[in-house]
């Protein structure tokens, strides 16, 4: 059993599961799926006198989902602790040589050690994909009012027409940045 | 029921309130259920790699079927169960109605403007916003820099909000 979920789970099994967390929240107090709600809230929490927008009671607000985040971590801890078996992140063979050919060499873990880590930091692409890329994520999840959570879980299924338009252009700009900004940053 | 969002100076822009209709919780307690379905997302985050740089890179250049698997199973089942309670009246655990307000489309530029910015992101850092958390809580502490760079975009939204475009 134990081996079995150390294998990386199917889409068929992980992508219900994810999905079923929409109906959860909103049974346990009508709350709704999104967690980019959370750095307003961290905001909220820590600067409330700088903006307007982070003037309001966020223990009352979001305390239920920071509480979902420390549970991401605590995920994140044992995912990587006690099931972690898979070894590199199975990618398709052209995706591996693209990325090779963009200058990608190590496939070793999650994420490339040499884009997204501590030491890479020190590199120019490092620097932009570390601290442009979270602001952007920051700033946009912000202004669009939700990120792949709010906006492609909760916001489609409930059938908001603001939500398709934002995941649409979720993917446009992550299109651009494939296509143009990561050849020009490697 | 009180909003509990003080929806500030600028009445010309409806102000997403965090999603709080219930009050809220009363104790730590109250927390824990939120806190364990965390621990269930954080695993399926990790061991689905949907926190994966190169499945995110996979899925942009449409190289494999599983991140669309994932999000379009998800999107589905979560559309499905909405109806599903929608259509059978359910309460939540506490009784009340399940009350699901409607996101206001206003001129529509902060969905395609922020959805760009945010996607650009998206695809930059290989995660959004909750793989942050799950990849933190793995050990991969650059994203706790990840994190705070994301903060500080978040707060630069807050505070250039009254001149952008809604």
């Amino acid at each position: 059993m134990l081996d079995l979920l150390r294998e990386p789970w199917p889409w068929y099994v992980a992508g219900p599961l994810l999905g079923l967390a929409v109906p959860l929240l909103l049974l346990l107090g009508n709350r709704l799926f999104g967690v980019s709600a959370n750095l307003r809230h961290i905001c909220a929490a820590c600067m409330p006198a700088s903006a307007d927008f982070f003037r309001y009671d966020w223990r009352r607000a979001g305390g239920w989902n920071l509480a979902l985040a420390f549970g991401f971590v605590a995920g994140g801890f044992i995912a990587a602790t006690w099931l972690d078996g898979s070894g590199p992140v199975a990618i398709s063979a052209q995706t591996q040589a693209d990325l090779i050919a963009l200058g990608v060499r190590d496939f070793s873990g999650l994420v490339p050690a040499d884009l997204l880590s501590v030491g890479a930091l020190r590199t120019l692409p490092g620097a932009v994909a570390v601290v442009l890329g979270g602001f952007l994520v920051g700033f946009g999840a912000g202004y669009a009012g939700g990120c792949t959570s709010g906006h492609g879980l909760t916001g489609l299924a409930t059938l908001q027409l603001p939500s398709l338009i934002a995941v649409c252009a979720f993917f446009v700009g992550g299109l651009a940045v494939t296509y143009v900004l990561l050849p020009l940053l490697f | 029921m009180a909003n509990p969002v003080d929806t500030g100076a600028v009445p010309a822009v409806v102000i997403p309130a965090p999603s709080s209709v219930a009050a809220g919780e009363r104790s730590v307690i109250d927390l824990l259920p939120y806190f364990v379905l965390g621990i269930g997302l954080g695993l399926i985050f990790m061991k689905a790699e949907l926190i994966s740089w190169f499945r995110i890179q996979e899925m942009f250049r449409f190289q494999a079927f599983h991140m669309y698997g994932v999000l379009g199973s998800a999107a589905g089942v979560a559309a499905l169960s909405v109806a599903l309670l929608r259509r059978f009246g359910v309460s939540t655990f506490d009784g009340d109605p399940i009350r699901i307000d409607p996101k206001a489309m206003g001129k529509g530029t902060r969905y395609w403007a922020g959805g760009l910015i945010f996607g650009a992101g998206w695809a930059v850092t290989g995660a959004c916003p909750g793989p942050f958390f799950a990849l933190i809580g793995s050990g991969l502490g650059v994203f706790v820099i990840v994190l705070l760079c994301a903060l500080a975009g978040m707060w630069t939204y807050g505070r250039v909000r009254p001149r952008l475009p809604h």
